[in-house]
C-alpha cells in the first residue's frame, strides 16, 4: 500500500477518527472539533512546536508530544485533556503572565487576546509565580503600528507571517533565553527598519504586542484568518 | 595509500626513533600550557643540544593528572615528572641514562592502575601535528580495512555487536543509530562530529581533538563509509582554538596522504571533513540546534521527529555522534571484535573519558572501564578529597546530571545505574563536592547557567529556569519559604516533562536530585535561616533579574 494516500483511524479522548496519512494530531483534532488549546501555532503558518501548549498524551509513550507538529499514525489512542496536561497548561500560562508586564485592564488588546482567552478558558484565577516585572521597552516609530515588548510571549507569529508570507524577514529574535526580545531588521527602530508595512504581523500577533496605533482606546480584534485563504490562492496561481 | 604504504610510514617513524636513545614527552595540552610547557619544552630542546644526548624531545597531547603539571614522562623508562618548569630541563637531560630527578619525579601508580586507556591511548605519546605518529601507533589501519575488506553493512554489525553506545550523554546505542542513517534514502548523506563540549567542568573531548585529532577523523570515516555519507563536518565551539588548529592540520595530513578526499586510498569511496565553529552556545550541543547552527542558522532546537537520521543536514539523513564515540571506532576495528564487549558491564561496554574536577587531589582526565565503582575513581584514581575535608557528593552529567551522595559511591559507573541514581552519564564530566560545598547553592548554579544557556524559544525552559533561579536565590538569601520549596518542586516537574530539547528536559535535574539527598540542607536554609556549609551568604539582598 503506498504510504502517502493511506487513511488512518486513530482514537482522540476516546473518540474513532479517521485521518490521512501526514496530518497532525491538531488537525485532524481541529476537524472533529475537539479543541486543543494552542498559542504559537497559527494556520497558515509553518508550525514550530515552541509553545508547548497544545501537548498531549500519546498511549504507549511517556513522553508528553505537541500535537502541532506530531503527524498520526494508525491505532494511535491520543488524550488531549487530562489532570496531568492541565496542570502543566496552567503552568505554562503562568510562566507567561510572570514573565512580562502582562496587565490585561490596560492592554490595547484587552477582550481580544489569545493569552488572556485561554487563561480563562483553563480557569486561571490567579499566578502564584513570583512576578519578574522586567523594564521593557515600546517601539512606536512606526507611524501605523507599535511593538510593545511588556506584552509579547515570544510565540514568533510575527517572525514567521514576514519570512513565510509576506516574504521580508524583517521580523526577528536577538538575544538568549529570558533575555530573548523580537527585533526589526537589526535591532533598529521599526520606523527605520525595512519593514514592507503590510500589517501582516499585527493581525496575527496574539497578543497586544503588535498593535495598530489608530484602535488605542477602541476595541482591537485580529483577523488572522486571511493566511490559510492567502496561500490557497497563491498556490492556485 | 595501501595497508602497505601505511606499514612502511609506520616502519620509517620508527626507524627515525630509534635513532634517539631516549624520548622526553612534553604535555602541551591547554593546562600544561597554561603554565608555560611551551617553555618548557623549548628549554628541554636546547639542554639536549647543549648536552650532545641523542634525544627526542615531543610534544604531546593531555597525559591526565592535569593538576600535577607541566607534566614530562621519558621514555623507554616511563619516568614521570610533575610541576616541571623551564629551569628544570638541564636538571632531566643530564639525568637521562642514571638516576631520575627526585624532587620531581611523582609516583602516581594508584591513579593509573585502574584505569584503561582506548580512547586516550595515544594522548601523551604522539605529537598530535603529526600523521606519521598516529600511523606509527596503527593509526587509520582500521579504515583500511574496512575500505578494502568489509561491506557497509558489517561494519554496522560490528558496531552493534561491540555494544558501543553514545558518548555525548544519551547514551543511545551506536550500531542502531548508524543502521537508522544507513537505512535512510538519499544520494547525499553527512556525517557530523559533536564536538560543542559545554559543560562546566568538562575538557574530555577538548582533549580527544587536542590530543589525538586523527582518531575522530578515521572513526568518522568508517561512519561515512558505514552509512553511505559523503560529507563530514566537526563543529567544534569557537572556544577550543587549539583543538581548531590541530583538527585543521589533521585535516590537511589526512588529505595529502590520500585519507580524506576523492576515492580514498583507490576505492570508490570519497569523504571530505569540514570544521565548523560554535559561536558559544551551549543549546547547540542539542542535535537539532547544532544542525541550524551549521545551516547557518539560529541554534535553536526543533521538535523530533523527525529525527536528523531521517531528516538533518538541509534535510538529508545525518548521522551525528559526539566526539568520544567516534574515538571508540578505530580500536572496534583494529582488535579482535569480542575485545570491546569484554571491557564494561552489563549493558554499558567499554571505557570512558571523565574529567575529573572539584576537590579532588588528581584533577584531570581519566579512563575507566564502564561498571567501575565510584569510590574507586574518587579514592583511588582521583586520590580523595584533599585538605582534610570530607566527601560529600558528586556530580556527574553536568548541569543535565544530578548529585550522588556519599553513601551510593559503591554505585557501578554505567547508563543505567546513574539514571537510577537521579543522575546520568553525561558527556563526561565529574565534579567533586566536600564539606564546604552548600548543595542549594550548588543546585542553584547549574540552574543558573541553564538559564542563561536556553534558547529561550519554549515557554517552559526560558521561563521556568528564571522562576527557578529566583526561588533559589531566595532560599539561598535566607528569604525562602516552606510555598517556594513547594512551587519550585511543581515547576521542575512541568518543565521536565514540556520543555522542547534535552537542555529544559534535564534542567531540574540538579534541583530535584539535590533535593533528593540533602532536603534538610534545603530546610536548614528556609527554616534556621543557615547555610549548614557557610557559604551562603543570608544578609545579602535577593538577586533581581532585569
Amino acid at each position: 500500500m503506498n504510504e502517502n494516500v493511506g487513511v488512518k483511524t486513530l482514537q482522540i479522548d476516546g473518540h474513532e477518527i479517521s485521518a490521512r496519512t501526514g496530518e497532525t494530531i491538531l488537525e485532524v483534532a481541529e476537524e472533529n472539533n475537539i479543541r486543543i488549546p494552542t498559542l504559537c501555532h497559527l494556520e497558515g503558518l509553518s508550525n514550530v512546536g515552541a509553545c508547548r501548549m497544545c501537548l498531549v498524551e500519546i498511549k504507549g509513550s511517556n513522553k508528553l508530544l505537541p500535537a502541532c507538529v506530531t503527524t498520526v499514525f494508525e491505532g494511535m489512542e491520543v488524550t488531549t485533556n487530562s489532570e496531568r496536561l492541565q496542570k502543566h497548561r496552567r503552568t505554562i500560562l503562568e510562566l507567561l503572565f510572570a514573565e512580562r508586564n502582562h496587565i490585561c485592564s490596560v492592554c490595547v488588546a484587552n477582550g481580544h487576546c489569545e493569552l488572556q482567552a485561554l487563561a480563562q478558558a483553563l480557569g486561571l484565577t490567579h499566578i502564584s509565580l513570583p512576578y519578574r516585572n522586567p523594564i521593557l521597552t515600546v517601539d512606536a516609530s512606526l507611524p501605523q503600528f507599535t511593538v510593545d515588548h511588556n506584552r509579547c510571549i515570544l510565540c514568533t507569529r510575527c517572525v514567521r507571517a514576514c519570512a513565510e508570507i509576506e516574504g521580508a524577514h524583517v521580523w526577528d529574535v536577538m538575544g538568549r533565553g529570558i533575555n530573548s526580545i523580537i527585533i526589526t531588521d537589526l535591532h533598529d527602530d521599526w520606523g527605520a527598519s525595512s519593514c514592507t508595512r503590510c500589517g501582516k504581523c499585527v493581525q496575527v500577533c496574539p497578543t497586544g504586542a503588535l498593535f495598530d496605533k489608530s484602535k488605542i482606546g477602541s476595541d482591537h480584534p485580529k483577523y488572522p484568518d486571511f493566511l490559510p485563504y492567502l496561500n490557497l490562492m497563491r498556490e492556485a496561481q | 595509500m595501501t595497508i602497505e604504504e601505511l606499514e612502511q610510514i609506520a616502519k620509517s617513524v620508527c626507524q627515525e626513533n630509534a635513532k634517539f636513545d631516549y624520548e622526553v614527552n612534553v604535555c602541551m595540552d591547554l593546562a600544561c600550557f597554561s603554565q608555560h610547557s611551551g617553555e618548557l619544552r623549548d628549554a628541554l630542546v636546547k639542554a639536549v643540544e647543549a648536552s650532545g644526548k641523542k634525544v627526542l624531545v615531543r610534544r604531546t597531547g593531555c597525559m591526565g593528572p592535569c593538576s600535577s603539571g607541566p607534566l614530562v614522562r621519558v621514555d623507554p623508562e616511563e619516568t614521570l615528572y610533575h610541576h616541571v618548569n623551564a629551569g628544570h630541563a638541564e636538571a632531566i637531560v643530564s639525568s637521562l641514562g642514571g638516576e631520575p630527578v627526585p624532587d620531581l619525579q611523582c609516583d602516581l601508580n594508584e591513579h593509573f592502575e585502574k584505569q584503561v586507556r582506548v580512547v586516550l591511548e595515544n594522548a601523551g605519546h604522539i605529537d598530535p601535528e603529526k600523521i606519521e605518529d598516529y600511523i606509527s601507533r596503527d593509526g587509520y589501519q582500521a579504515l583500511l580495512t574496512v575500505l578494502t575488506e568489509m561491506m557497509p553493512n558489517g561494519v554496522i554489525h560490528r558496531i552493534t555487536e561491540s555494544g558501543l553506545r553514545g558518548r555525548g550523554g544519551g547514551g543511545y546505542p551506536t550500531g542502531l543509530k548508524w543502521g537508522t542513517v544507513a537505512k535512510a534514502g538519499g544520494d547525499l548523506k553527512y556525517v557530523v562530529c559533536n564536538g560543542d563540549e559545554g559543560d562546566p567542568g568538562a575538557f574530555m573531548d577538548r582533549s580527544v581533538m587536542e590530543g589525538d585529532p586523527h582518531r575522530v577523523i578515521e572513526g568518522m570515516a568508517i561512519a561515512a563509509y558505514a552509512v553511505g555519507a559523503s560529507k563530514g563536518y566537526i563543529y567544534v565551539r569557537a572556544e577550543y582554538p587549539t583543538a581548531v588548529s590541530r583538527l585543521t592540520v589533521a585535516l590537511r595530513d589526512a588529505r595529502r596522504h590520500g585519507l580524506l578526499g576523492h576515492n580514498i586510498c583507490g576505492t570508490p569511496f570519497s569523504f571530505d571533513v569540514e570544521i565548523r565553529l560554535g559561536a558559544g552556545a551551549f543549546v547547540c550541543g542539542e542535535e537539532t540546534a547544532l544542525i541550524a547552527s551549521i545551516e547557518g542558522r539560529r541554534g535553536n532546537p526543533r521538535p523530533r521527529p523527525p529525527y536528523p537520521a531521517v531528516s538533518g543536514l538541509w534535510g538529508k539523513p545525518t548521522l551525528i555522534n559526539n566526539v568520544e564515540t567516534f574515538a571508540n571506532i578505530a580500536p572496534i576495528f583494529r582488535k579482535e571484535s569480542k575485545w570491546f564487549s569484554s571491557v564494561g558491564s552489563e549493558r554499558s561496554k567499554g571505557t570512558k573519558v571523565f574529567a575529573l574536577t572539584g576537590k579532588i587531589t588528581h584533577t584531570g582526565l581519566v579512563e575507566v572501564p564502564l561498571g567501575i565503582k565510584l569510590y574507586e575513581i574518587i579514592e583511588n584514581i582521583g586520590g580523595g578529597v584533599p585538605g582534610g575535608h570530607t566527601f560529600k557528593a558528586v556530580q556527574t552529567g553536568g548541569p543535565s546530571g544530578g548529585c550522588i551522595p556519599a553513601d551510593m559511591l559503591g554505585l557501578g559507573v554505567s547508563y543505567d545505574a546513574l539514571m537510577a541514581a537521579g543522575s546520568i552519564m553525561g558527556s563526561g564530566g565529574m565534579i567533586v563536592m566536600d564539606d564546604t560545598s552548600c548543595m542549594v547553592n550548588v543546585a542553584r548554579f547549574f540552574v543558573e547557567f541553564c538559564m542563561t544557556e536556553s534558547c529561550g524559544k519554549c515557554i517552559p525552559c526560558r521561563a521556568g529556569t528564571a522562576q527557578m533561579f529566583t526561588l533559589l536565590s531566595r532560599i539561598c538569601a535566607g528569604t525562602g519559604t516552606m510555598d517556594d520549596l513547594e512551587l519550585l518542586v511543581s515547576l521542575c516537574g512541568t518543565i521536565k516533562e514540556t520543555s522542547l530539547c534535552g537542555l529544559g528536559m534535564t534542567a531540574p535535574n540538579p534541583v530535584l536530585s539535590t533535593l533528593k539527598f540533602f532536603r534538610n540542607e534545603y530546610i536548614e536554609h528556609i527554616v534556621n535561616k543557615r547555610c549548614p556549609a557557610g557559604v551562603c551568604n543570608m544578609e545579602a539582598p535577593v538577586e533581581v533579574l532585569a
